[in-house]
């Protein structure tokens, strides 16, 4: 017969080895995301040496913003005297995508305390937390250790190719030659059809195209992200329940 | 030179408007209904937000890009190996760039 202390110890030694194995996963499943991150994480290394920031400057903020196209914008803007208030204007529109980023996360986070949530919510980029939510939707085991051990494996690639890109920044002169900047796109095209779920996503999917497209074209800025989701998925939304049934069925009750 | 303090504060800035948009997004989550319209909404969002992600960066990559783009998704779509389907894609353009197409 077990007494309490037993069990206890019994569920600390499965949730330990849960956590391990949860994010030693999560580092392995990144690591294919994290050789394109490390590509275009150089390319903006060798733009940041040419704005003169040092790589404390940047280790610094990969480490803390960690969101790769607004710190290309970032970047971009870097001129003196910085311009504090369009700087952070633009941080925030580019990245008004995590709040939504986040909202999703929710069930995952379902019993987690404030404390947790705020430890855990910080390494949370594009790539792993895409790679957590592919799994989660297959009903795979996935826990918060899952996306930490992504985001430090993408953070980690972060750092190693902005770093290598800024220090080889006089040696590579042309980084556009060997692609690395269509890196990019090629690993969020990759990563936007592993959340493909059939038929019920052709409308949305192409007005969410047709949006973002017309989006870019009018409007200054990264708004292009925020108009074409929002009205991709607004549409998802409104769509009558029964034909997204016919094609799907199984996980509308997540 | 651009002064060393700015500099700090500027990226310090730029952290707090992410991180609140991270944690902001989680909280918010809680207080939001988990069935009907906007439960579904909330589950087309990452298909579609990353979709509006590439849209114009593929557009504006040219023709070869374009090329390059759907073998990418194709590949991702048929095999689910991203990496894979990513060196798919950056060899087709690194290659039309290098014959100067």
């Amino acid at each position: 017969m077990k007494t309490t202390t037993d069990i206890s110890i019994t569920e600390q030694v499965e949730a330990a080895d849960s956590l391990s194995s949860q994010l030693k996963a999560g580092f392995i499943a990144n690591l294919v995301v994290a050789a394109s991150v490390a590509a275009y994480g150089s390319v903006l290394g060798l733009i940041a040496a040419k704005k003169g920031l040092s790589w404390v400057e940047l280790l610094v903020m990969n480490l803390s913003v960690f969101a790769g196209s607004a710190q290309f914008v970032m970047v971009d803007m870097w001129l003196p005297p910085l311009p504090i208030a369009e700087i952070t204007l633009a941080v925030l529109v580019i990245n008004m995508r995590y709040l939504l980023v986040g909202a999703s996360l929710e069930p995952l986070f379902a019993e987690k305390t404030l404390k947790e949530k705020m430890v855990f919510i910080h390494l949370v980029a594009d790539e792993n937390w895409a790679m957590t939510m592919a799994r989660f939707r297959r009903k795979e085991l996935t826990t918060v250790w899952f996306l930490l051990g992504g985001g430090i494996c993408v953070q980690g690639a972060w750092c190693a190719g902005t770093m290598a890109g800024h220090r080889l920044g006089t040696v590579i002169s042309n980084p556009e030659q060997f692609g690395l900047d269509f890196a990019f796109v090629a690993v969020f095209t990759a990563l936007v059809f592993s959340f493909w779920r059939g038929r019920q996503d052709l409308w949305p999917w192409i007005v969410t195209a047709l949006l973002a497209f017309i989006a870019e074209k009018l409007i200054p800025g990264k708004w292009y992200i925020l108009v074409g989701g929002i009205g991709g998925a607004l549409l998802t939304a409104i769509m009558p329940v029964s034909h997204q049934q016919k094609s799907q069925g199984e996980k509308n009750n997540g | 030179m651009v002064d060393s303090a700015m500099i700090y504060a500027v990226i310090a800035a730029a952290a707090v408007a992410t991180y609140s948009l991270r944690l902001g997004g989680l909280l918010l989550a809680g207080r939001l209904p988990k069935t009907g319209k906007f439960r579904r909404f909330m589950d087309a969002l990452p298909g579609t937000i990353l979709l509006s992600l590439i849209v114009p960066a593929a557009f504006a990559a040219g023709f070869w890009g374009w090329i390059a783009t759907a073998c990418t998704a194709l590949c991702s779509l048929r095999t689910g190996n991203i990496f894979a389907s990513m060196v798919i894609g950056v060899t087709i353009v690194a290659v039309s760039r290098y014959f100067g197409t």
